[in-house]
């Protein structure tokens, strides 16, 4: 199974700057590529994707569960080209995880993501 | 109340839309005017994600959005109507003569398109057709979010 790869696609530059963070704490890079909404409509940023994902397989890693990032993902991954799995709500601890487990299906990465993410977030009372 | 915003969008649903709009104007529903997304369950889906539950999102063809606009217009809760595109606008607005603003809120690069302004791109035919509108009567201006200027249709095309 060909190494998986990870595309955060978010608004403004929120996947640079967690591409940035994922890099200073591991070492790693290239597994994460970052796409930016900003300044394009639906059909840029399926090129973008596009340039992206290239052959696959791949996680998009999107920062909302709506929005344009969201719906042009979710499109992408519909059209078939490649084998995707699309997760929302995008953190630093699932891509922490991620980059240490990508020779898995994209279907289980985003099981793993939804999973690691979610464990991430508590609330710490004072 | 009333539709307060006529908006065209290539983005159509998003945040601009849902907080960036929604928030301050206080909005209860939303019309999305699409003919190939009122055709499809999954696109709409994918839309419905985007919007709090709290919100009505409303699917419409062109046609049915020309029968539909009083009725949204004369609703006691403040809406938000969103096409994709200037041809939609100006096939909606050639049928409700009634309709007499669109704000320009994103119409994005793509090829044949010139920079007008930074959310903004047109090709001259768009450009042509968005003046045609405003010469029929329509108050057109371009403004991506409530705190920035609405910029007349003439500095900008």
């Amino acid at each position: 199974m060909s190494e998986l790869r990870g595309v955060i696609v978010s608004h403004a530059a929120v996947a640079k700057a967690m591409v940035d963070a994922v890099t200073a704490i591991t070492g790693i890079e290239g597994a994460l590529t970052p796409i930016s909404n900003e300044g394009c409509g639906t059909a840029e940023l399926g090129d973008r994707l596009r340039e992206a994902v290239g052959a696959g397989p791949a996680v998009l890693f999107v920062d909302l569960p709506g929005g344009s990032c969201f719906t042009s993902s979710a499109r992408y991954a519909k059209q078939g080209g490649a084998d995707i799995a699309v997760v929302t709500g995008v953190n630093l601890a699932m891509l922490l995880d991620f980059v240490f487990n990508r020779d898995i299906s994209p279907a289980e990465a985003a099981r793993r993501a939804v999973d690691a993410g979610g464990k991430a977030i508590h609330v710490t009372r004072p | 109340m009333t539709l307060a915003l006529y908006r065209i969008d290539d983005r159509l649903i998003h945040g601009q839309v849902v907080v960036g709009w929604g928030q301050p104007l206080d909005v209860s529903f939303i019309v999305l005017v699409d003919d190939e997304v009122s055709g499809s369950d999954w696109e709409q889906d994918l839309y419905r994600m985007g919007v709090p539950p709290q919100i009505e999102v409303i699917f419409a063809s062109v046609e049915k959005a020309a029968d539909m606009l009083p009725n949204w217009e004369s609703d006691p809760r403040v809406g938000i109507l969103l096409v994709g595109d200037i041809d939609t606008a100006v096939a909606l607005a050639g049928r409700a003569p009634q309709l007499k603003r669109f704000n320009v809120g994103g119409v994005h690069h793509r090829t044949g398109r010139k920079e007008r302004l930074r959310f903004v791109y047109l090709t001259d035919d768009e450009a042509a057709k968005l003046r045609r509108l405003a010469a029929g009567g329509v108050d057109v201006t371009a403004q991506d979010v409530p705190t920035a200027r609405a910029v007349p249709v003439s500095e900008f095309t």
